[in-house]
């Protein structure tokens, strides 16, 4: 189906991000899931000569200067690979650690962090979460203490993509005593400053391919010109930002729900059962038109989304629906999938496990789906005074 | 010294064909694109470029014979680094065959002037022949060289260049101009770039008609000596399979192997 915003260009631009995906990612996917890493350098470096970390930044620092509409195309293409790990990493990158250096950074500090983010040559992480605050930012307890015109980091961040690889971070830390959403910043730390470390690697159930870790940081010195913005409005900021991280797995979820079903059609006409192939029988070809009916909806939900951001509205209830609904219907089609597997949907042989497994993610990372139901129902009138 | 690669835009190679009852065959590409710039191409496009990168060629032309659509194909030359693209586009071409094909873009090769390497994929996918490289280099009266998978050197007005042939490779030298045909071996075709692509999309490529061109000799359907006489999809093949038993592994292998002797296909 042609989409009016798509023009000839993006086009072209998708069928460079589609062989990219295809040549650069989908033939290394099954070692590095088994080895639970990626080279983001290495990759990330081989995507920044061809431009694809920076498309809607400023091309003063390497960026594209384009519209939001390469950056859908791009996280497209990125959710049809072969994993869902490393387009995550990737959107660690474009989407999640670098959206507020790049609109509210000083010049210099842009020069600094974000033309390494958009050439490739940094590999960047997004540090808010911590042991006892996920979904509930507002809880986060790392401090960063005034000492001059240095912060002084001390505590703990989990759940971090990229964290054993990152050369960035951008990091939520509370800058002053108050507490809840109130006195918190945004400062870059660089990963070689004394005192930070890694604490351990995260074994996962899904998104092998990616690195996620427990930093911890011992007395981290950083200037205090590192921080994005003035200082108390990182939460602010922060929640700017997860609005775009949102978009962007919403975006990756909906041709990753696609590929999962144009999979399980190949596979149910191939496989024969009691005499005909299994696409015959009614409930199988009748669920999978059910399926790809939630995956238009949620699309067309989601393009919704992009031509109002792009025209200056506030989507945060829209874009927490399309969260909401990507994080429950990508589990919907994965279960489908992979019952119409049958026993080939259970064993590693087909992508369709790992698909079973990837997809979960979705509806805790980047905001439970308690969390949009929350917003959704603040913005509705509904949300109980706490 | 310019460098012209001749491209030609042919159907995806994931498209689905087909054929009417009248012999007319037409084909879409529902997850992408239903015409691509020819595979072989991309050789031929990777390696003008890097001639202008690496033996100092001051421009990397792409050209090519068809229809309006054909730009597309011209804006991926473009996207992947050529400096500039030029369409051959004139329904007294249309029908053409290799030979008519060959004078078109000799003439415009002439046109262009200056040229002292042609590059082309080793064959098109679409028609198969291989031709039409040998016969442009006929037409200029230049050296062809044929499966080349490496250039060597371009020095004194001389080229030297690695040949693949079946029983293995050869290097030769041969004088300025050259008509090259290159094999998949010779590089590794780069990405359109974003920025290629951007640029791409505001280039403009002029259209040149038989009016613009000098060509010596006749063209278009009329002209061809190959013409398509009958076109048909062949039914599809009968295809069964076989559950080869047996109660060792080395049992199976065996009956698998005096099989495949069985059937000839060892």
């Amino acid at each position: 189906m042609k989409i009016a915003d798509f023009t000839e260009e993006h086009e072209m631009f998708r069928q460079t991000v589609r062989r990219f995906v295809e040549t650069e990612i989908n033939p290394h996917v099954e070692e590095w899931e088994a080895q639970r890493i990626f080279p983001a350098h290495e990759l990330f470096k081989k995507m920044g000569n061809l431009g694809l970390l920076g498309l809607t930044y400023p091309e003063e620092y390497g960026g594209g200067g384009v519209d939001y509409w390469y950056q859908v195309v791009l996280l497209e293409e990125l959710g049809r690979a072969d994993c869902a790990g490393v387009p995550m990493a990737i959107a660690v990158q474009t989407d999640m650690a670098t959206p507020a250096l790049a609109e509210f950074g000083t010049h210099e500090q842009k020069q600094k962090f974000l033309v390494p983010a958009i050439s490739g040559d940094a590999v960047f992480s997004i540090a808010v979460s911590e042991p006892d605050a996920g979904s509930d930012v507002a809880a986060i307890r790392t401090r960063a203490d005034s000492d001059g015109e240095m912060y002084v980091i001390n505590g703990s961040k989990m759940w971090i993509t990229n964290g054993t690889q990152a050369d960035y971070l951008t990091l939520l830390a509370r800058t002053s005593g108050e507490h809840g959403y109130r006195g918190m910043s945004l400062i870059i730390v660089p990963t070689d400053t004394p005192g930070f470390s890694v604490s351990r690697k995260l074994e996962k159930m899904g998104n092998h391919s990616s690195d996620t870790a427990i930093l911890s940081f011992d007395n981290v010195r950083v200037p205090k010109a590192n921080r994005i913005g003035p200082e108390g409005q990182g939460f602010i900021l922060q929640m700017k930002q997860f609005q775009r991280e949102r978009l962007a797995g919403v975006l990756m979820s909906i041709s990753g729900m696609e590929r999962a079903i144009r999979m399980t059609i190949d596979y149910c006409r191939q496989r024969k059962t009691f005499g005909k192939p299994l696409i015959e029988n009614q409930w199988i070809y009748f669920r999978i038109c059910e399926l790809l009916t939630e995956v238009e909806a949620l699309r067309h939900l989601t393009y919704h989304c992009v031509r109002e951001l792009l025209a200056g509205e506030d989507m945060t209830r829209e874009v927490a629906m399309a969260k909401l609904k990507a994080g429950r219907l990508a589990r919907e089609v994965a279960d489908t999938c992979v019952q119409f597997h049958g026993g080939m949907g259970y064993v590693e042989e087909y992508p369709i496990a790992r698909y079973f497994r990837d997809a979960r993610l979705l509806s805790i990372g980047g905001g439970a789906d308690e969390i949009m139901l929350g917003i959704v129902a603040k913005y509705e009138g509904i949300l109980p005074e706490r | 010294m310019k460098v012209v690669v001749c491209t030609k835009q042919t159907p995806s190679t994931t498209a689905v064909f087909t054929v009417d009852a009248n012999g007319h065959v037409s084909w879409d590409d529902p997850g992408g694109k239903p015409n691509i710039v020819n595979p072989w191409d991309e050789y031929a496009i990777e390696e003008a470029i890097r001639l202008k990168e690496n033996h100092g060629a001051t421009d990397a032309i792409a050209l090519t014979v068809g229809s309006e659509e054909s730009k597309d194909a011209l804006k991926t030359c473009l996207a992947m680094g050529c400096t500039e693209a030029i369409l051959v586009s004139d329904s007294a071409f249309d029908g053409s065959d290799t030979v008519g094909t060959a004078r078109v873009l000799a003439a415009a090769i002439n046109k262009i002037g200056d040229v002292q390497i042609a590059v082309f994929g080793n064959r098109a996918i679409d028609g198969d022949t291989g031709l039409t490289p040998v016969q442009v280099a006929r037409k200029l009266g230049w050296t062809p060289l044929t499966y080349v998978s490496a250039i060597k050197e371009i020095s004194n007005g001389q080229i030297t260049v690695e040949r693949l042939l079946d029983d293995g490779k050869e290097t030769v030298t041969a004088p300025l101009p050259v008509v090259i045909s290159v094999v998949k071996e010779i590089n590794e075709p780069r990405y359109p770039s974003f920025m290629g692509i951007r640029k791409a999309n505001r280039a403009t490529i002029p259209v040149w008609t038989a009016a613009d061109l000098e060509v010596d000799g006749a063209t278009g359907a009329e002209a061809a000596k190959v013409n398509w006489g009958h076109v048909y999809a062949p039914p599809p093949r009968e295809g069964s399979v076989e559950i080869i038993e047996g109660e060792t592994i080395e049992e199976k292998v065996r009956k698998l192997v005096d099989k495949l002797f069985e059937e000839k296909v060892i």
